[in-house]
């Protein structure tokens, strides 16, 4: 079917994590054009972000007068009241159920459905695999009314199971696309030594397979929870109790809100991006090694 | 049950009731995610398909049977007109100034230089942070009395005020720097990765036989990550037809169409489910879903279709331009 072609499977993928370098040595080391463009990037990236960090540390009153200055006097009290409010904690709370079973759920199923795809020898595997690529192609967008619709037959709206679902659902593609290609580089070698020392076909998929595969079901986990902290569209239609918003609802809530007081919205706004900024740091550099591995072509 | 021929690679076999116990594990392993995927994904499309032929509210069966009537309307309808053309405005300009961007980017992230994973990190911030947070941010700096304007006068460049977001031949144009700023990081992680499956050799051999600099990234680096690129833009391509959050929540769903940002998925969230109207939204969802299914399929067959064609006509093209 459509989309699974568009990434070729069966590659060993690279090593993980390892960034090896290329390019021109004249180029290397202390080019000053290069830092130069480098700062100029950083800066351009970052200031955005930094002018809703600083934001958060000034009065309304400071904004007003001047809404590109920096904080003067620094006012700590947005982020202590935004600490302090329970519509914040309540947000923060739903984020990380939401986020985190989002993210087993799309790992289990994910794994265990690639290795089905990537080792198993049956008819309806080809279709299987198109089954989930041609996932690439039915995008939340679409689906989102009559997902609305069936979630609320299922008698899920409001509740955390009603978006967790949908997420472990539309998260399942590139899941799967990431991580056939791993498990199928897998050498059959180890699985007919592993037969040999009496290994069952599943035991050998918990003590080998998972292990072999952790770059891949790393790296698929962290966009699974990277997506489902970030997801506006999904709870915006099945979330419309204030108890069950998750931060981007919150975010866009507390704007509206209180559009008047805006250092306590940008207050409200940088707090709630940390716990994703944390948890990408401690794993970029995975992103990118397992990415490797599904892309190569 | 017969065992498997022999010499036919299968790890546990010849044993009676093999061939059974694979399908158990085939279907305990496979199943959840397949009834996940079915319930969640296919059948809400499916369900669309049904919707779309009725005038309904969304309560009880839908039995005020339309049919074509729903869809005659959005085709006809002006704002959905505008909507689909800021979708493909949005897409070639997604195209043209993410994908180069992301290309130098990667090059110089892929440099030897100091400070290299700092660097990395901090370019991947727009990304990782949320549509909604972006939105937010970027509409407060963007108002008429924002963080923009008044730096412009302050530099003295009163002259360059605009009011971004609300007037129609400027919204547009502020919409393709927040999405550059914003999605840009994603290319450059594909583009990164990319960058790793292209072998040290080649550029050391180009090296060896003096070519410079960006000799070596147009005649070695380019043509490699091919695949790469064309992967990224068929993700972007899908990402700009279905565009919502980030112009749903600076624009808000009525001025959306005003300052000239509407997009399908807006249309289909302001027409369909803010109006109650659940056969008109899902009309919308499939009419939005065939333009993006016929986009997709134009692309992968006189696109992907290189990367399809298999390894074998590849390296024989390769080996063929070589002489």
């Amino acid at each position: 079917m459509t989309a699974s072609v568009t990434l070729p499977a069966g590659l060993p993928p690279a090593a993980p994590g390892t960034y090896e370098v290329r390019g021109s040595k004249k180029f290397g080391w202390g080019s000053p054009v290069t830092y130069l463009i480098a700062l100029v990037l950083i800066v351009a990236c970052v200031s955005p972000v930094l002018y809703i960090i600083l934001g958060g540390f000034r009065t309304n009153s400071q904004i007003t007068a001047d809404p590109s200055g920096f904080p003067s006097p620094w006012v700590f009290s947005n982020y202590t009241e935004v600490l302090a409010s329970p519509s914040f904690w309540i947000a923060m709370k739903n984020s990380t159920i939401s986020a985190l079973g989002t993210t087993v759920g799309v790992v289990v199923l994910g794994v265990m459905a690639s290795y089905v795809i990537a080792r198993y020898q049956f008819k309806g595997k080809g279709a299987m695999y198109s089954l989930f690529a041609a996932g690439l192609m039915f995008p939340m967008t679409v689906a989102i009314t009559p997902l609305y619709l069936m979630v609320r037959t299922l008698g899920l709206t409001n509740s955390l199971a009603g978006i967790i679902l949908p997420q472990i659902a539309f998260a399942l593609p590139t899941t799967v696309i990431i991580l056939v290609p791993f498990l199928r580089a897998i050498p059959k070698e180890l699985e007919e030594a592993a037969s040999i020392d009496g290994a069952s076909r599943l035991g050998f998929f918990w003590r080998m397979v998972i292990p072999l595969s952790l770059p891949g079901v790393i790296t698929t986990g962290i966009l699974a929870f990277i997506g489902a902290w970030n997801g506006y569209m999904l709870p915006l239609f099945i979330l419309s109790d204030p108890e069950t918003f998750t931060l981007p609802l919150g975010v866009a809530n507390f704007a509206s809100q209180y559009s008047v007081d805006t250092a306590r919205v940008l207050a409200f706004t940088s707090l709630s991006m940390i716990p994703a900024l944390i948890f990408f740091s401690l794993f970029e550099k995975r992103i990118v090694g397992g990415l490797t591995g599904a892309i190569k072509g | 049950m017969t065992p498997p021929p022999a010499g036919r690679p299968v790890a546990s076999t010849s044993r009676p009731g093999a061939d059974w116990r694979k399908r158990a594990e085939i279907a305990v392993l496979s199943g959840p995610a397949i009834i996940v995927f079915l319930t969640f994904v296919i059948a809400p499309v499916g369900m669309a398909a049904y919707y779309g032929f009725f005038r309904w509210k969304g309560f009880g069966p839908p039995t005020d049977f339309a049919g074509l009537r729903n869809y005659v309307t959005i085709l006809t309808d002006p704002t959905f007109h505008a909507a689909v053309g800021h979708n493909f405005v949005i897409l070639f300009f997604s195209l043209v100034l993410q994908g180069p961007i992301a290309i130098l980017f990667a090059l110089l992230m892929n440099q030897k230089i100091r400070g290299r994973s700092v660097i990395r990190m901090l370019i991947f911030v727009p990304y990782v942070i949320s549509e909604v947070i972006v939105g937010t941010g970027w509409s407060l700096m963007m108002a008429d009395t924002g963080a923009l304007n008044t730096l412009l006068a302050k530099l003295g460049l009163s002259n360059l005020q605009q009011s971004w977001l609300a007037d129609p031949d400027i919204a547009m144009g502020t919409l393709m720097l927040i999405l550059t700023w914003k999605y840009v990081g994603f290319a450059v992680i594909l583009m990164l990765a990319g960058l790793q499956s292209i072998p040290e050799e080649l550029y050391e051999a180009a090296a060896i036989d003096g070519a410079s600099f960006w000799q070596q990234q147009f005649r070695i680096t380019l043509p490699l990550l091919g695949p790469t690129i064309r992967i990224w833009a068929f993700l972007s391509i899908i990402g700009a037809l279905q565009l919502f959050d980030l112009v749903n929540i600076i624009w808000g769903q009525y001025v959306a169409s005003t300052a000239g940002t509407s997009t399908m998925a807006t249309y289909m969230y302001l027409n369909g489910h803010m109006a109650g109207n659940y056969g008109y939204g899902s009309a919308v969802a499939v009419v939005l879903f065939l333009i993006s299914l016929t986009v997709a399929l134009v692309y992968q067959r006189f696109v992907l279709r290189r990367d399809t064609d298999g390894a074998l006509t590849g390296a024989s093209g390769r080996k063929g331009k070589k002489k």
